[in-house]
């Protein structure tokens, strides 16, 4: 069952909602609506649902009413027409006694500009939720120092957030969600104040907490790759309605019109891709029980200054350098162990941004492992120039 | 063009509340006339020097040495110059005035960020309230409270409510509404984002207003003494009277210095956790001692 149902939902800015809705009815553009009424539809009949413990975006420009389609959900704005069930129950009928209750229980919610209490200490920030709810104080400072370890600000709680950089915010923002423990996370463009290598690594913390703690999330986005990297599935906005909804693949593959083509072709496509996508097969590779001279071999053969060591049973042992090999084939002796070093490796899923930034560090070739540790295949510096000479591809 | 009767009717509309609501008035002067004289009777029953040293161990705790120092400075000289009683007048007449227009002027402060109405109905009464000529509504009150403090309170009360009122609903409008939003997405009642985000974030303005209101009390406790409200303006207006210029410069310098003082403790008064964090040193000192 969905664990989230909008339907129909309009939200009218204005003090004349029904005459905009009149026209909304018959069809009139909410630009037309505006000239004749003065009333902006910031969301104009829109219905999606999210399935327990799926991300799902909110995607659109500047305008088209994401923040208030993620606002009408917990009620901060009331909705001018339509139903929100969260659960089964009705989130537009609830009392202001439930509708607290709801708020402080079921919803954690992250915004773009932080909004962290400035008065307040970092813990005291996390610890907000539960406080509305009466939570005694040690019980609730020890959840929230919990919660502070798993976003890695444990050393930061007596600090007040002016003191923090903007990634860190985010923590707090994020941990503060958290405290409560809400089944769903509302995040309004939460990454889009961050400089793009702290948006990535938060991206990626995002993600990798989502897979212990699988929420429902609702997150808000303007940037098409941060949706197509952390989404289930995907909903384009314009002018307050939903053009498509989808997962990205499906968008991609088949845009539902020349607006949704127009905008996903924008983005550079190979930032979706993964290590799987692009990782090669090493035209060798070295068994653990293989001596140097044939390691040197092998190098030769692939014009390569290293080798991968896997053992009998595929899983990836180390990695072999020319120079050591060599030195030890002058030595004559047989093993390879001593001179076996740790490889780079990266999971399956990293995504090409990652590895970018990984590569560009060191220059070194990454080798693919899965959670088991067993190898892959390999990225090296060859694949990673082809992907970008064959330039823009589809999935 | 004939003449509004505007004063006429301010004329009757005094003599039918003087005449008609008479029990009202005296009873609101009972009350306040004894919680005066109350307060009065116990300052004047502790030792001037002990007092001195009471004042100045509050003032260390709210504010820094060097303040503390100067304060004890200037209270002994009052006391050197004999106006020790008339200090504690004007003490007590100023700290029952900015109590009660503290009390009524936060509350309203915040009731007008709450409601439009409220807010509309509110803004031309505080414009009255400040530029009103103060003469013109001593008279009424001296005539409805008689002659003493009661009227002097009263007076004081309708200059320094406003600035608080301002302030408060300054410093709460100014609480970014994201912050707000924040704390209703997390569960807050109305009255939860009241307490633990508007008010704490609007404390610099609301303190700011609360010294406003301090400051203007004192100048206006002073004018008051015209009509029997007692203490150190009362001495400044005698000394004026016979044209006695040593009288009236030291009455004078004592006001000055009760204004410095309290201007200084009112400033600090905001940073509330540092002087619990003082309390609670000394607390444990103290503890240390008994033990
Ligand atoms: N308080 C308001 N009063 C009137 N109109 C508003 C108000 N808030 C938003 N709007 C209008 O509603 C529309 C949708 O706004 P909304 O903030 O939901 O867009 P958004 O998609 O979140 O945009 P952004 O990416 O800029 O945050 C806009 O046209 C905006 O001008
Ligand atoms: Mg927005």
């Amino acid at each position: 069952m969905a664990k989230i149902v909008v339907q129909n939902l309009t939200k009218i800015y204005g003090d004349e909602p029904r005459k905009a809705l009149e026209l909304l009815r018959d069809g009139y553009s909410k630009e037309e609506i505006l000239t004749r009424t003065g009333q902006t539809v910031a969301v104009g009949g829109i219905s999606f649902e999210v399935k327990e413990g799926e991300t799902f975006i909110l995607m659109g420009l500047s305008g088209s009413g994401k923040s208030t389609v993620i606002r009408c959900i917990n009620r901060l704005l009331e909705p001018t027409t339509g139903s929100i069930c969260v659960d089964g129950k009705r989130v537009e009928e609830m009392d202001k006694r439930e509708l607290r209750a709801f708020r402080g229980q079921k919803i954690g919610m992250v915004f773009q500009q932080f909004a962290l209490f400035p008065h307040r200490t970092v813990l005291d920030n996390v610890a907000f939720g539960l406080e509305t709810k009466g939570v005694p104080k040690g019980e609730r400072y020890e959840r929230s120092e919990e919660i502070l370890v798993r976003v890695g600000l444990a050393g930061w709680k007596a600090k007040r957030p002016d003191e923090l950089s903007g990634g860190m915010k985010q923590r707090v923002g994020l941990a503060r969600a958290l405290a409560v423990d809400p089944d769903i996370l509302l995040m309004d463009e939460p990454f889009s104040a961050l400089d793009p290598l702290i948006r990535n690594e938060m991206q990626e913390e995002l993600l990798s907490l989502q897979q212990r703690i699988k929420k429902t999330i609702i997150f808000v986005t303007h940037d098409l790759g941060e949706g197509l990297k952390l989404g289930d599935r995907m909903a384009i906005m314009r002018d307050g309605r939903i053009d498509q909804t989808g997962t990205g693949k499906e968008i991609f593959s088949h845009p539902a019109n020349d607006y949704v083509a127009k905008f996903v072709q924008k983005v550079d496509v190979t930032r979706m891709l993964t290590a799987e996508e692009i990782m090669i097969q090493p035209g060798e590779i070295l068994n653990l029980l293989e001596g140097p001279q044939l390691a040197i071999r092998k190098m030769e053969l692939c014009d390569t200054d290293y080798i991968f060591v896997i053992g009998r049973d595929r899983k990836l042992k180390g990695i072999v350098w020319v120079k050591d090999a060599l030195k030890l084939a002058e030595k004559g002796e047989k093993g390879i162990q001593g001179i076996l070093k740790q490889a780079d490796t990266v999971h399956p899923t990293t995504s090409i941004e990652d590895i970018y930034l990984r590569m560009g560090r060191t220059g070194r070739s990454l080798a693919v492992v899965d959670g088991g540790g067993n190898f892959m295949g390999a990225v090296t510096a060859r694949s990673i120039l082809s992907l970008l000479a064959e330039g823009r591809k589809g999935p | 063009m004939p003449k509004i009767p505007i004063g006429d009717a301010v004329n009757s509309f005094i003599n039918f509340l003087k005449e008609d609501l008479s029990w009202v008035f005296d009873g609101i002067s009972g009350v306040l006339d004894n919680a005066i004289s109350a307060l009065e009777s116990f300052l004047d029953f502790i030792p001037p020097i002990a007092l001195i040293f009471l004042l100045c161990f509050i003032i260390l705790l709210v504010t820094t040495k060097g303040i503390t120092i100067w304060s004890f400075v200037g209270l002994l000289l009052i006391y050197d110059l004999e106006l020790w009683s008339e200090l504690i007048r004007i003490l007590v007449l100023v700290l029952v005035a900015v109590i009660l227009a503290l009390i009524i002027s936060i509350p309203v402060g915040i009731w007008m960020t709450r409601s439009k109405t409220v807010e509309r109905i509110t803004f031309p009464i505080l414009d009255f309230m400040q530029t009103m000529p103060s003469f013109v509504y001593l008279v009424p009150a001296a005539m409805l409270f008689g002659i003493g403090p009661v009227p002097g309170l009263l007076a004081t009360l309708v200059f320094a409510i406003p600035p608080p009122v301002r302030l408060t609903y300054l410093g709460i409008t100014q609480v970014p509404g994201d912050l707000k939003e924040a704390a209703r997405a997390f569960g807050a009642s109305d009255r939860q984002v009241l307490t633990k985000v508007e008010l704490p974030l609007s404390l610099p303005s609301i303190m700011a207003g609360v010294n406003q209101c301090i400051m203007l009390g004192i100048s206006m406790v002073v004018i008051a003494s015209m009509i029997g409200a007692p203490g150190l303006g009362r001495v400044v207006l005698t000394a004026v009277n016979r044209l006695d210029m040593a009288m009236g410069f030291e009455g004078g310098l004592a006001i000055v210095i009760l204004a410095m003082i309290l201007d200084r403790f009112s400033r600090k008064m905001g940073e509330y956790e540092k002087i619990f964090e003082r309390f609670g040193k000394i607390k444990q000192k103290l503890k240390g001692v008994v033990h």
